[in-house]
């Protein structure tokens, strides 16, 4: 596996060599540093640790502070730990890892927060399509998710029964997606298509191979 | 870098057009290429520009024509590597930058009154 951590910066749209308009987003990825290296003998499992954004001093605790310190770097703002990364891009303690590591036109997921919808229906929330005429009899109910089940038996209502309920901010992985570019100088990577959250949030790109 | 110098780069790889200036209300002929069983020809859609969308490679325009009876509207990318060329056959005097109003009207209501330069 291979991973950096990023930020989306926007949607745009290219063209590919057929003159097709391609959606796609830009995201600005890396560089980050490797600030910790965990291992089976000492963390009980392996792992590296990224860490990507400039935090501020006054906003860092003295823990991290002292964390970062020990990789020579000055203090980030988003801090994951990537498992599995590749044998070829074994990182070692105080490394940098940037946009490098992945190739133009392979597959990649990416993952993000979406936006959070507060609490919704089920009509926006799962795609019911509501009762349907305003006549026969209904008056307040034309949004209402209906029947929850039978009666008697089960006597309950199944686990996973779709209901109103929070929508959006939630962790999601959009898989797949192609790398059309990579400009390692200016830390960039176009993706087709498009990824989950706000422009400006935090996003992780990895690949699994 | 901020955001929009990444957005500026990505949006610079795309070609901008250079098309005759234009806007909604007036008369063009798009001519655009056409792929067919991998041949290619041209082909050309008249008609009245109903707005102008967006900036950069994602701007696009839509033209509407009447054939046959039936309203037909068309939406261009501007930096679509399929436009060959957008001639403008007239200036129209309208009031607004999108007129959708057109679509309600048909025959002599539908005129746009045209500029004299």
């Amino acid at each position: 596996m291979s991973g950096i951590i990023g930020k989306k910066i926007g949607m745009t749209s290219l063209y590919d060599a057929n003159g097709k308009n391609i959606p796609c987003t830009v995201i600005e990825a890396g560089p980050c540093v490797v600030t910790q290296v965990k291992t089976i003998e000492k963390d009980g499992y392996e792992a590296i640790q990224l860490s990507y954004g400039e935090r501020k001093e006054k906003h860092t605790t003295k823990a991290l502070k002292g964390h970062f310190a020990k990789a020579g770097v000055s203090p980030k703002r988003i801090v994951r730990e990537f498992t599995r990364f590749e044998v070829d891009h074994q990182k070692k303690f105080g490394d940098i890892v940037d946009v490098t590591v992945f190739i133009e036109g392979e597959f990649i997921d990416v993952i993000g927060t979406t936006k959070g919808k507060g609490f919704q229906g089920v009509v926006r929330r799962h795609g019911f399509s509501g009762v349907g005429g305003q006549t026969h009899g209904q008056h307040n109910r034309l949004r209402a998710p209906g029947s929850l089940g039978a009666s008697s038996w089960p006597s309950r209502v199944f686990k996973g029964i779709r209901m109103a309920g929070q929508m959006g901010n939630t962790r999601v992985k959009m898989i797949n997606l192609q790398v059309l570019k990579i400009v390692p100088e200016k830390n960039m990577i176009i993706v087709k298509g498009s990824v989950p959250g706000p422009n400006g949030s935090p996003i992780i790109v990895e690949r699994w191979s | 870098m901020s955001k929009n110098e990444f957005l500026t780069y990505a949006e610079s790889l795309v070609e901008v057009k250079e098309l005759p200036s234009f806007k909604a209300g007036d008369t063009v002929t798009v001519t655009y290429k056409i792929k067919e069983g991998g041949k290619e020809r041209l082909q050309n859609f008249q008609g009245v520009v109903l707005q102008r969308k967006g900036s950069g490679p994602t701007a696009t325009f839509t033209v509407r024509k009447i054939s046959s009876n039936v309203g037909v509207e068309r939406i261009f990318p501007v930096s679509s590597p399929f436009i060959e060329a957008v001639v403008v056959n007239k200036h129209g005097v309208v009031r607004r930058a999108r007129i959708f109003y057109l679509r309600g009207l048909r025959g002599k209501k539908a005129r746009i009154k045209e500029k004299r330069v």
